[in-house]
């Protein structure tokens, strides 16, 4: 069993991107997606502490600690950029303007629910932004590893780690395959070269519909 | 009227109180009011409830109130990159109240402009909407937040004029005008205090209406993640 690692989830992910629409990536795999933007598609990146248009990392020496992205990365401007203040971007965000959010997962159910701020006892950092765009954009594509270190399935039945969303998930990319929530379960819409249907049925704790 | 004072000390002189609700602009370290929070320590001022979208870092930002114990609770989104923060949290010496990011960003906007409470989707179906009060409207569940007024705001912008209008610089808006809005009393931290007029009437990011003191001075404005392409070689 092969599957995808993080630059190809990424670049799997990337083409979830519809032209012309605004779009928030999270932190981690999601940020890669900026990478693999396919040619002739247009998407206006939104970084929720106050900017839309996001451009790439800056050159050596170019660094501006005024520029930063909500994973407190220094990054650049691009001529359609506009900032705003955290009030009116969360504003956008809970106002349903954000066509979709790529996010990180710790867990996810098979009735969409989202758990990826917090292990209670261990990590304890805070669900930042997470909350407020699962609750408001119109689509949200989770990508995520499909099981544990310990080969525990991540793609459950119910969460077991404190929510982030309930019924908020549309579509998971994990290493192995890309899979939507829909009534009643999910749905296998892609395998992973080198991941057979059997390979991901066994990975996936959740109810997978024939 | 004169709202320009001569250092971060000054500036804070008279407004500092044990046991304040204070909400502070920035978001990680970019455009914090590292200057009046140095203040605030110099100061002393102790059992501190900062409402605040992050904590600062060990050894900066808000990172510094908290060595000091002069923090009693934090009300932030996230707080993952200070490990005295997480080590009093764990402890049980510092309280803490996770708000979502847009919800502290609203909560500060509407307890500004008069706006008791407001209905959000963020939140429903978790932890966050404990005890809240739940409404349907239009077939959807919201749940109740309430605005906040804080007893100081404390805030960074890129430049004022002495009537207090502010224009901030790039992504250092952030949390710095809602959190000015919602202070009983508004200090602002620049790095420039330009002349009355220089700033065009139209481009002014918060009018100094919500404005009470400003102080000019030097900022580190430290950098939290550098990240950098590199040059091709010439």
């Amino acid at each position: 069993m092969a599957g995808w690692d993080r630059n190809q989830m990424a670049e799997r992910a990337a083409l979830e991107l519809q032209d012309g629409t605004y779009v928030n990536l999270g932190i981690g795999i999601p940020t890669l997606v900026s990478n693999y933007i396919p040619a002739g598609v247009n998407v206006t990146l939104q970084s929720e502490n106050g900017m839309l248009g996001m451009g790439p990392f800056p050159l050596e020496g170019d660094e501006d600690a005024d520029l930063i992205n909500a994973g407190k990365q220094t990054i650049t401007e691009l001529p359609q950029t506009a900032y705003f203040d955290s009030a009116q971007s969360f504003a956008m965000i809970r106002g349903g303007k954000i066509a979709m959010a790529i996010l990180g997962a710790m867990e996810v159910s098979e009735e969409g629910d989202l758990a990826n701020w917090m292990i209670p006892g261990k990590l304890v950092k805070g669900m930042g932004g997470a909350m407020d765009l699962v609750a408001g954009v119109r689509r949200v594509v989770v990508v995520m590893d499909h099981t544990s270190k310990h080969g525990e399935s991540k793609v459950l039945k119910a969460c077991t780690l404190p929510l982030t969303g309930k019924a908020v998930v549309n579509r998971i990319i994990s290493n192995l395959g890309v899979l939507d929530v829909v009534p009643g379960g999910l749905r296998i819409v892609d395998l992973a070269p080198g991941v057979t249907e059997a390979d991901i049925r066994a990975a996936t704790e959740a109810t997978i519909l024939a | 009227m004169n709202k320009v004072y001569p250092n971060a000390g000054a500036a804070l002189d008279g407004v500092l109180k044990d046991g304040m609700l204070i909400a502070s602009g920035g978001f990680g370290l970019c455009g914090i009011p590292e200057l009046l929070i140095a203040a605030i320590r110099d100061a002393g001022t102790k059992d501190l409830t900062v409402a605040s979208n992050n904590a600062g870092v060990d050894g900066f930002g808000l990172g510094v109130l908290l060595e000091t114990r002069q923090v009693k609770k934090m009300i932030s989104s996230y707080v993952g990159e200070n490990a005295e923060f997480m080590r009093q949290y764990l402890s049980g010496e510092l309280e803490l109240e996770f708000n979502p990011q847009g919800t502290l960003a609203e909560r500060m906007r509407a307890g500004g402009a008069g706006i008791p409470g407001f209905y959000t989707a963020t939140g429903v179906g978790t932890v966050i909407a404990d005890g809240k009060e739940h409404h349907d409207f239009d077939g959807r569940t919201y749940i109740l937040e309430r605005g906040i007024v804080a007893d100081l705001a404390i805030v960074k912008a890129w430049k004022a004029d002495p009537s207090g209008n502010l224009v901030f610089r790039k992504t250092a808006r952030n949390f710095n005008a809602p959190a000015a809005t919602c202070g009983k009393v508004c200090v602002v931290e620049v790095e420039e205090i330009v002349p009355l007029g220089s700033l065009e009437p139209d481009h002014i990011h918060l009018p100094g209406i919500y404005v009470h003191r400003i102080v000019q001075g030097q900022h580190e404005k430290r950098i939290e993640q550098r990240t950098v392409r590199k040059r091709e070689a010439v």
